[in-house]
């Protein structure tokens, strides 16, 4: 897997909440048998109007935004589905980072990403982002006040800094077993195959309770 | 110290915890579909490596699958018969088990792991699949996950996991007639919203759980994701055992093997004073059927309601209820028993098993479909379809006007040939009414399948509850 250590580039924003996997990637991609060939259908069914064009207010469609690798959301990205594919149309149509605002409604914490999106990014170098809301506005209104707006991405330091009109720095939290995966690039299969003696041991002893092996 | 049912598992499969605070938790049954798992064999050939444990991970082929048996035979598709073909040769390659098109069993995978008895209490069982919360109904620990994940439980056995939190949700009170574990569940996602459970694993208690079968308890487990939670449970008990215990269950132990395991399964059920980091409670006693307005599950309402005005639902911005009536097609103001429906569809790892279709066949017995609505009732698997028509209820779907098919996700998804065209409306009993997820254009309600069938009969949502 790729590192991921430091990223710079184009913003694109997206301003809704709780887009879900079928729209990530709708489920006519999903036959593929390979890992590849996904950035093209990412949001496939939003950036199209209904006579199958292209549409020009869609913001990925725009001519600013083009090389975007950065994408900001609304919260509950991701939510839905388990396919990973969703991860995969993200992160090959060219993106590096989403980031996306933890909100606080009627007492409880509406999460920024759905859980498996998140765990499945992990996965796949991609940078999830949680922001308090109010700092997510201010980069949805940095992108406004300048379209095409760039921005750097310092995992090691744990910011975003956003290059509109001025230079601004924004400081994120991230869990820190997340962020060692990303620094590292871990493959996580070699990882835990180093801990297969543990597991032969643990399976003498432990009962799946498979009792038959049909014919 | 006093343990939840979900603690009492998660302890007993640690197989090592890691330095990093994770744990590799073992896996003890892995299920595999056709979608989800092509990538991961591909990542186990490219890293040489084999199947840890194949006699613990099973297939079956249903997303993709016809639901015609013309097509079964020879799926037009190519893109969905070469993913088909590959999980074949996925299978005999590293010898893993699949119930696939040919076989008596096949199904949807959530439907025929506890008809083979690969379900059972205090078990931990993983699928790339996220309604693989499902199988929490038999108190066991089930979630979905991502292909990456699906690679590394079938080369190591075990998964990286961070513990999630508990979440008790306890319905009190009886549910009165016509009304469904189906509804218990939406008007939970419609309370706690479609992220409330995220990070957390879901155990359901209280009278009206207890009350419920197998069947119910599985249609209120599948749906534990769409509240955003990692997994739902339900403890163990009679109900329980005696599901097990019944039936042609290959993988389920019997005679002594089994007695010895209900008394290990009668110890899960979590501790009375253990402690949960949340705790909801819902009275069931005046819940009415539920049916979606929007394009999320927590989009939801009595049947008895309004289509909602902008700017008065809570939790959701004036925004986003604007775009969900839009694409719906849904003016506010609209009672929801005026809304007519074009497509009935009863089916899916939700509500496609024996007990839904029997409840579906009670509506539609004497009865018939309304005029220029299409009604597909698809059996959750293949066996499930046997005992319906055993049963001759497939007589009375097809007297009635219904379309019979053989097992599939069907247009749970519409990844297969079925499908809603666009503007189409459905009464569905499966449990994603996203945008697009039945079929491009595709406006879904989700509902119960008395509610579905009631629908279907009258061409548009009725109280099920004043049905005569
Ligand atoms: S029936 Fe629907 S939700 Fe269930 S496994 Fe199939 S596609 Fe997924």
């Amino acid at each position: 897997m790729t590192p991921f250590v430091k990223e710079h580039g184009i913003v694109v924003p997206l301003d809704r909440a709780n887009v879900d996997t079928d729209q990530i990637i709708p489920k006519q991609f999903l036959k593929s048998i390979r890992r590849t060939g996904f950035g093209e259908t990412l949001f496939f069914d939003w950036k199209r109007r209904a006579d199958g064009t292209l549409d020009p207010e869609f913001p990925l469609n725009q001519a600013h935004f083009k090389d975007a690798i950065i994408m900001v959301v609304r919260n509950n990205f991701g939510c839905g589905s388990s396919r990973e594919h969703a991860v995969w149309a993200v992160v090959q149509a060219g993106f590096r980072v989403v980031i996306a605002p933890t909100r606080v409604l009627d007492g409880n914490r509406v999460p920024a990403f759905a859980d498996i999106f998140a765990s499945n990014s992990v996965k796949n170098g991609l940078l999830t982002i949680e922001l308090p809301e109010t700092e997510v506005d201010r980069i949805f209104d940095a992108i406004t006040a300048t379209p095409g707006m760039k921005a750097t991405v310092d995992l090691t330091l744990q910011t975003i800094t956003l290059h509109g009109a001025k230079d601004e720095t924004i400081r994120f939290e991230i869990d820190s077993i997340r962020k060692d995966h990303l620094l590292r690039g871990l493959d996580d299969i070699a990882l835990t195959l180093e801990h297969a003696t543990q597991i032969t041991s643990f399976e003498a002893k432990h009962d799946t309770q498979l009792r038959a092996q049909p014919a | 110290m006093a343990k939840t049912l979900f603690q009492k598992i998660w302890d007993r499969h640690v197989a090592k915890e890691l330095a990093d605070g994770t744990v590799l938790l073992y896996i003890d049954r892995h299920l595999i579909h056709e979608v989800t798992s092509a990538q991961a064999f591909e990542g186990l050939r490219l890293a040489g490596r084999p199947v840890r444990r194949p006699e613990l991970t099973v297939a079956t082929m249903d997303h993709n699958v016809p639901t015609e048996a013309k097509e079964r035979k020879n799926i037009a598709d190519a893109i969905s018969r070469a993913q088909i073909e590959m999980l074949e040769k996925n299978c005999k390659d590293f010898g893993v088990t699949l119930y696939g098109l040919d076989s008596e069993r096949q199904g949807i995978v959530h439907i025929i792991g506890p008809e083979l008895g690969l379900t059972l209490p205090g078990t931990t069982i993983v699928c790339g699949d996220s309604h693989t919360s499902t199988h929490g109904a038999f108190g066991t620990l089930a979630f979905g996950i991502g292909t990456s994940e699906v690679e590394h439980v079938l080369a190591t056995q075990t998964l990286r996991q961070t513990k999630p939190g508990t979440f008790r949700v306890d319905f009190m009170g009886r549910l009165r007639p016509g009304v469904t574990a189906k509804d218990m569940i939406l008007k939970l996602i419609g309370t706690i919203g479609t992220s409330g459970g995220t990070g957390s694993v879901l155990e359901y208690t209280g009278e009206a759980v207890r009350a419920l079968s197998m069947e119910e308890r599985m249609t209120v487990c599948n749906m534990s994701i769409e509240g955003g939670a990692r997994a739902g449970m339900i403890a163990p008990d009679d109900t329980t055992f005696d599901y097990v215990s019944r039936g042609e269950r290959p993988f389920a132990p019997r005679g002594a093997a089994l007695d010895q395991a209900i008394a290990y399964w009668k110890t899960l059920p979590s501790d009375p004073d253990a402690a949960f980091d949340r705790t909801i409670t819902i009275d069931v006693d005046k819940l009415a059927p539920q049916v979606t307005w929007g394009t999320n599950p927590g989009m939801v309402m009595d049947v008895t309601e309004r289509v909602p005005e902008p700017g008065s639902v809570p939790g959701y911005s004036r925004v986003d209820v604007e775009k969900a009536l839009d694409y719906m097609g849904l003016t506010p103001g609209t009672p929801l028993t005026d809304v007519p429906v074009n497509v009935v569809f009863i089916g899916s790892c939700t509500n496609g098993r024996i007990e839904d279709l029997r409840r579906a066949a009670m509506v539609m017995s004497g009865r018939q479909v309304a005029k220029g609505v299409q009604v597909l009732v698809v059996p959750g698997s293949e066996s499930v379809r046997k005992q319906a028509e055993a049963e001759n209820l497939d007589k009375i779907f097809k007297a009635a006007g219904c379309e019979w098919r053989f097992a599939g996700c069907s247009m749970c998804l519409g990844m297969n040939p079925d499908q809603l065209k666009n503007q189409q409306r459905s009464a569905s009993t499966s449990n994603r009414n996203f945008e697009g997820r039945q079929g491009k254009g595709g406006r879904t309600h989700l509902v119960s399948p008395e509610m579905a069938a009631a629908a279907a009969i009258a061409g548009h949502f009725v109280d099920f509850r004043e049905w005569k």
